[in-house]
């Protein structure tokens, strides 16, 4: 399929650019060549337009993937919650509680406070991670190439491979660490907890660059090892399906490595929605904590 | 790696599943775990304490039964008692009216040889005086001679 594209770097691009909506300053030069004289909306081409952009841009495919996949987690659970019967469980219902239960296993392993947002917090991460990184699963030409039909220049399938959304996620974790800090240990007792350890108290420039930096290093660590290891794996399979443009035996041998990458990923996808999910609980956990 | 817009729409969309789920979603399902747990719970306490019943029934039975036994051993004894009460008083009844029977036989036989006697004793006095009249030849006046004759069947 890599015969469509210019040379495989041009591929390979296509495929790593977001659909990107958002407005073009006037006086701006498009990919063609076309100078706008007017602030435009539109699509971006390429990733020096959706640059130009600017932060006022939207990525629809991811914004759309993720809700739809959120959506979809919802209402499955939602369905099994509404009938959930004390009786003998059948099917949506067996899934949904075996999921339940694994994830309250984890929150009350890792989480040793009383708090009822935890749980359904970690259920939510990690169905969710889940879904966006079971994206990569689906050959990496099937929907861009419906999108294309369909008039979309761009189509980026897995949101978990754009760092948006896991920084959206771990942002949002970040924040919710620092408000549970404060309000369990008081904002002096977050603040002596950065302060004044592990030094003596008068060293307390030196801690607090220390713990400072190993707060920030939470949520950017968080959101880059699940964007990296989706954005490795996606690029794999980029990789792969480009040997479909070869002969028909590097063709074969393509098929052939990307089922085995497909099967080795599944283990990946689940394993980064789990320690997503296991390293959100113990972040709030820390949060939750009194030192000393 | 380009940050827009999406960074805030990720983190709203999170939010707002979040909210859901923790609404809608985890508690229904938890508090179905939970009964169930509580019932399975439930059953297997009423399945021992029906172990435990079970047991003190079989044991009761069991001391009944004794029981049954130990009465039928004395009702039988005490049948067997009655038993040989009911023979021995048949016994003594038996013995009595053979001895009343005997005394009545004894009584009649007496009465017999009373009456014999007197019989015999009428006839002999008849005799005797047949043979006075026979040995005196001449009347004897009964009327007149009574008391002789009395006297006579008395020595008799």
């Amino acid at each position: 399929m890599a015969t469509e594209y210019a040379s495989s770097g041009e591929y390979i691009k296509h495929h790593l650019q977001n659909l990107t909506y958002g407005e073009l300053p006037a006086g701006y030069q498009r990919h063609d060549g076309e100078v706008l004289n007017q602030a435009t909306l539109t699509f971006a081409h390429g990733a020096e337009e959706a640059k130009a952009m600017g932060f006022w841009a939207i990525n629809v495919d991811s914004m759309a993937f993720s809700i739809g996949l959120g959506l979809l987690f919802l209402f499955l659970f939602r369905l099994a919650a509404k009938k959930a019967t004390v009786g003998v469980p059948s099917g949506l219902q067996n899934f949904v509680e075996w999921v339940i239960e694994f994830i309250d296993n984890s929150v009350r392993g890792s989480f040793s406070h009383k708090n009822p947002l935890v749980a359904p917090l970690a259920l939510t991460v990690f169905m969710w991670v889940f879904l966006m990184n079971l994206m990569d699963l689906v050959p990496v030409d099937w929907l861009p190439l419906l999108g294309s039909m369909a008039g979309l220049p761009y189509l980026k399938v897995v949101p978990s491979t754009d760092p948006n959304v896991t920084f959206g996620l771990s942002l949002s974790i970040f924040f919710l660490v620092l408000f549970y800090s404060v309000k369990m240990k008081g904002a002096g007792g977050f603040f002596s907890e950065l302060a004044f350890q592990p030094f003596p108290k008068f060293m307390f420039p030196v801690n607090l660059l220390l713990e400072g930096v190993g707060l920030i290093a939470k949520p950017i660590s968080l959101a880059l090892r699940l964007f990296g290891n989706m954005y490795a794996g996606e690029m794999i399979f980029i990789l792969i399906a480009l040997m479909f443009g070869g002969s028909w035996i590097m063709a074969l041998f393509g098929g052939a490595l990307q089922w085995a990458w497909a099967v080795f990923h599944i283990l990946i996808i689940t394993l980064q929605a789990f320690i997503f999910m296991t390293l959100t609980i113990v972040y709030l956990d820390m949060a939750h904590a009194e030192h000393h | 790696m380009n940050f827009n817009a999406t960074l805030i729409g990720q983190s709203i969309t999170f939010i707002f599943f979040v909210w859901f789920c923790m609404k809608y979603v985890w508690p229904p399902i938890m508090s179905a775990l939970e009964t169930r747990k509580k019932q399975i719970a439930d059953g297997l306490a009423a399945a021992d304490r029906g172990k435990h019943e079970l047991e003190l029934a079989a044991k009761k039975a069991g001391d009944n039964m004794r029981e049954a036994k130990a009465t039928a051993a004395e009702v039988i004894v005490q049948a067997e008692k009655r038993a040989a009460q009911m023979v021995e008083e048949a016994k003594t009844a038996a013995r009595e009216e053979g001895e009343r029977q005997l005394a009545a036989a004894q009584a009649n036989i007496a009465q017999e040889t009373n009456r014999a006697r007197e019989t015999l004793r009428e006839q002999v006095a008849a005799l005797a005086v047949a043979g006075a009249e026979k040995i005196l030849r001449r009347e004897v006046n009964a009327q007149t001679h009574a008391d002789l004759l009395g006297q006579l069947k008395a020595e008799l």
